[in-house]
């Protein structure tokens, strides 16, 4: 199992820079010029400010230095600055990611505490209203689009009935709780702060909604395909002539084996609300990664599009392993 | 074999849920080819089915509430938004078809020569694969996008990056079945080029999975390029697009038609496509317990 690991973290790290190459090629093969894109006409029009600004942040290098320039300067843990917002990205990506992260997690346990449930009764009383219920669910969750979703839930429960706070993790004139983490759910509760609390969960109802919509689909399906799978398997049939009520048979026999598939399509789709929720982030002000990359990608912020490339590559290549780790614990014929 | 015997009976006793069958079998997925059809005619014929032109500016008409006159209402410019959305239904199809469809060509292609080749070839364009998917496909395209500069033709060029690595993938593990099976021996042995048993006999042969992850993800892809549209990457203005409508109306709250109709026209396109590519594969593949 060490060995397993550690093989499989190499292969990540080699592909982490890989990609980080790759989003390097793309972003300087492209016609974009950054120093255009960040000083506006007035500026780009005068050609001593124009060579300043590319000296200054090593445009006017070749592509080679540029990236050894990169890959140096991240051996010493540096990600370079921001050209938007002139900070260390670094320090970018640390700011935003919390609000990232709640997010996500609280949208992902949303969808697979009521998805896998959904999706084991669908399979086992298939064909009776609860299996059409799930299905018509799930494939209106994963054929809405987010974008359009996350408006008709704020223009019903936010403008429309009042019910809902609006835009942003807190109201406008709360304080945020003392930065321990930087998930508001959990500091406000070292800080002892209920008030605070309960405004970043109210916040949290509908955007992590939004969020859920799409993988619970994903994940509903998956559980109901494979229940159905496990359900004609010998050790089923073995189980039920045992005399093991069906509940048993359910949880203990088909349950683990059919979550194999679940935990990996589960898995990556966790991955891509962590990395992914430009949208949502977008429409509800969420100052999170997702709308950091947009603002980055727009601005044609070229330091920071990197920095989020690793992160991104990172998570995606942490989450496998999990995952890979997982079916260990589900399945022990793996590790042989 | 007992099994067919009693599901006989079953028909004969309870013809209802022998109707209720063939709807599950053919309901559904027929659903879905009515909505795509109807979208499709829709598109072809725009210009018959609104008095108005999408790009015809009238302020004094602005954010009119759905009425006789404007069945949708009209948005912030006071276009009609019925006619901005019956026009708009030809980019979504259209750039959602031939992203898929681009990418699956060319997807395959590669899968398949990867597959064929085997050796060195195979290892590097399936690390190249690994590479692409290990992105989340927006931000990537997001990113290339940006960088190419707005407008639809950038935008799918975009998109067609980060789509054809799961064809690949997909034809390269069908294709790794078949490669081991009699008639492609047969083949060789009658002295067919490679080029020749790939494109004439392993590929034919491994199609099924193929069609039916094109036809659940044209949807996809619709959704993709309306987020796009939606994040100002898409198509440049005036141009009526689903996506950039639903983001002109998404301040509008109390105006709600101007960003709902658009997103219900998106939401009904990737349910047909959805419901048709779920029969597809129930279809190819009777053995699949999938909805």
């Amino acid at each position: 199992m060490p060995r397993y690991i550690v093989s499989r973290l190499g292969l990540a790290v080699v592909m982490a820079l890989l990609a980080t190459l790759v989003i390097f090629l793309i972003a300087n093969t492209v016609p974009g010029d950054p120093a255009l894109a960040q000083l506006g006409d007035l500026a780009a029009s005068n050609p001593d400010f124009l060579k300043a600004f590319r000296a200054k942040w090593a445009l006017d290098e070749p592509l080679w230095t540029r990236y050894f320039i990169f890959l140096k300067e991240l051996a010493h843990g540096d990600l370079g600055m921001s050209i938007a917002s002139q900070r260390p990205v670094l320090d970018d990506i640390k700011n935003y990611a919390p609000a990232t992260i709640e997010l996500a997690t609280v949208g992902f346990l949303l969808s697979a505490v009521i998805g896998v449930p959904l999706g084991v009764i669908a399979a086992v009383r298939r064909d009776s209203w609860v299996d059409h219920v799930a299905r018509f669910v799930s494939l209106i969750g994963v054929s809405s689009p987010t974008f359009w979703l996350a408006f008709i839930m704020l223009a019903i429960f936010y403008g429309e009935l009042q019910i809902a706070p609006g835009p942003g993790r807190l109201d406008p004139i709360a304080f945020a709780p003392p930065n321990v983490t930087g998930l508001f759910l959990i500091d406000s509760i070292f800080a002892g702060d209920w008030n605070t609390f309960r405004d970043a969960l109210a916040h949290l109802v509908l955007p992590s909604i939004v969020l859920a919509a799409a993988t619970l689909g994903l994940i509903t399906r998956t559980t109901r395909a494979s229940v159905l799978e496990c359900m004609h398997q010998d050790y089923v049939r073995v189980a039920r002539a045992k005399g093991l009520s069906e509940r048993k048979i359910v949880m203990r026999h088909i349950l683990p084996n059919a979550l194999i598939p679940v935990v990996t399509l589960g898995g990556l789709a966790y991955a891509n609300l962590l990395t992914g929720a430009v949208m949502t982030e977008t429409i509800f002000s969420w100052p999170g990664l997702g709308r950091y990359t947009f603002r980055s990608a727009a601005a044609l912020d070229f330091p920071a599009i990197m920095g989020i490339t690793l992160v991104v590559a990172v998570t995606y290549l942490i989450i496998n392993l999990l995952i890979d780790i997982s079916y260990a614990l589900l399945d022990p014929r793996v590790i042989r | 074999m007992s099994v067919t015997a009693q599901a006989g009976v079953i028909a004969v006793d309870k013809p209802k849920s022998l109707w209720r069958r063939n709807f599950r079998r053919y309901g559904l997925p027929g659903i879905g080819a009515a909505i795509i059809v109807l979208w499709v005619l829709v598109a072809i014929f725009a210009p018959l089915l609104t008095p108005y032109t999408p790009e015809l500016v009238d302020v004094t008409k602005r954010l009119q509430p759905p009425s006789q006159l404007h069945w949708l209402g009209t948005d912030m410019l006071g276009r009609d938004v019925l006619t901005r959305l019956i026009f708009g239904a030809r980019i979504s199809l259209f750039t959602g078809i031939v992203v898929v469809l681009v990418a699956a060509v060319f997807g395959t292609l590669v899968g398949g020569i990867a597959a064929y080749a085997r050796g060195k070839t195979e290892e590097v364009v399936m690390r190249i694969t690994d590479l692409v998917l290990c992105f989340p496909p927006i931000i990537l395209a997001l990113a290339i996008a940006a960088a190419l500069g707005i407008g639809a033709t950038n935008t799918i060029i975009a998109m067609l990056v980060v789509w054809w690595p799961k064809f690949a993938r997909l034809a390269r593990s069908m294709i790794i079945v078949q490669r081991s099976q009699e008639y492609v021996e047969a083949a060789v042995v009658v002295g067919y080029s490679p080029a020749r048993i790939l494109l004439r006999h392993i590929i034919p042969n491994s199609v099924g999975p193929l069609i039916v992850l094109v036809t659940l993800d044209v949807g996809n892809a619709i959704i993709t390029f309306a987020g796009l549209s939606f994040l100002g990457l898409g198509v440049v203005p005036p141009t009526p697009e689903w996506g950039s409508m639903v983001s002109e109306g998404r301040e509008l709250i109390e105006q709600w038609w101007v960003a709902t109709f658009p997103g219900l026209a998106i939401l009904s396109i990737v349910l047909g496509f959805n419901f048709m590519g779920d029969g597809v594969r129930d279809w190819l593949d009777p053995k699949s317990r999938r909805w």
